[in-house]
């Protein structure tokens, strides 16, 4: 049986491509371009998590004195946020995939709430550590420092700001991404038989949260 | 089955909230272990809860409990060779950070310093 392509919405057959068989084949490829990316993205933060692990390992009281600086209730709100935006991503392929348009729209936007909000209080936590002089290693200037306490702080802060910063790239790529479903599900292109770029860009939001529920720990609550 | 058709397993709401549930419920208990007195053992602590966290968004978030078995191996291929990256490196830094110690500060010349 053809399934219906519910009304207001384009037809998938409009989606397909040439050069594959059945619309299943190009959903499944694409799925499979998606993994393949994402298995360069495991690697591109895995390099970070190495340098996290050595410098901890070198100097573990430096990371449990510097850790101590950063606001656990920012960090934790944050976590939640993000957890928030991935039930509201997964909840838009599931809309897109019974052809739920408002539904889709509604969810979509969610998660672009919830992701500017995490840049939000992102932005808030880095004007603070400007403003105390918690930098990377060579603009570190807190008082602390002098006094020796805190020596070699700017180290853990070096691996701090490479980490979230290119955690929040990864936000600011996945906003772009996120916005673009926004136009193209009012446009009415999705429905159940075409919904990989929901699903696709579902899979990179995923990854991202999957980033941040190793960095939330690791940054803010081991010290 | 139709050339048009795609098939793709459709989360119930129970269960994506369930999920969420339970992903909130395992960040307030990794924020409550960070407060347990256990030394250094709380590294590993944050770390299983994070790999529970991890377990549950993969298999149930990004579908891997019901997709093509190929798409998992890959994310397994891919964490393995993270793995093992850590462990040697980790081996190496360790087995050469006490001789770099012993051997003293590192005096490096300023460029264009020598030839003055």
């Amino acid at each position: 049986m053809i399934a219906e392509t519910p009304a207001g919405l384009r037809p998938a057959s409009s989606f397909r491509v040439h050069h594959f068989e059945t619309a299943e084949q190009q959903y499944a490829a694409g799925k499979l371009g998606m993994w393949l990316f994402l298995v360069t993205e495991v690697l591109f933060f895995g390099g970070l998590f190495v340098a996290y692990a050595v410098f901890r390992s070198l100097h573990p009281e430096v990371f449990v004195n510097s850790a101590a600086l950063l606001d656990t209730k920012l960090g934790a709100v944050n976590t939640v946020i993000l957890l928030f935006s991935s039930l509201t991503m997964a909840w838009a392929v599931r809309c897109s995939q019974l052809g739920q348009q408002r539904g889709l729209v509604l969810c979509l936007c969610l998660t672009l709430a919830a992701a500017f909000t995490f840049l939000g209080i992102k932005g808030v936590e880095y004007s603070h550590k400007w403003h105390e002089g918690h930098l990377w290693a060579s603009q570190y200037v807190s008082e602390d420092s002098a006094t020796g306490e805190f020596d070699r702080a700017g180290t853990f802060f070096s691996v701090y700001f490479a980490m979230t910063g290119l955690h929040a790239i990864h936000i600011l790529a996945g906003i772009g991404a996120i916005a673009w479903l926004l136009k193209r599900s009012m446009a009415g292109h999705f429905s159940p038989n075409y919904f990989t770029p929901v699903d696709t860009v579902g899979l990179y939001w995923h990854l991202v949260d999957l980033v941040w529920i190793f960095l939330f720990p690791l940054l803010y609550l081991i010290g | 089955m139709s050339d048009e058709t795609v098939h793709a397993h459709v989360s119930s709401p129970a269960q994506l909230i369930g999920i969420f549930a339970a992903l909130l419920a395992l960040t307030g208990l990794t924020v409550w272990a960070a407060t347990w007195p256990v030394g250094h053992l709380d590294v590993w602590i944050a770390l299983s809860i994070a790999g529970v966290k991890a377990t549950l968004v993969a298999l149930y978030f990004m579908h891997l409990k019901y997709d093509n078995p190929t798409n998992g191996l890959l994310l397994i291929f891919s964490l393995a060779v993270v793995l093992l990256f850590l462990s040697v490196t980790l081996s190496d830094v360790r087995q050469l950070v006490p001789e770099v110690e012993a051997a003293g500060p590192v005096r490096v010349p300023i460029r264009g310093a020598e030839s003055q």
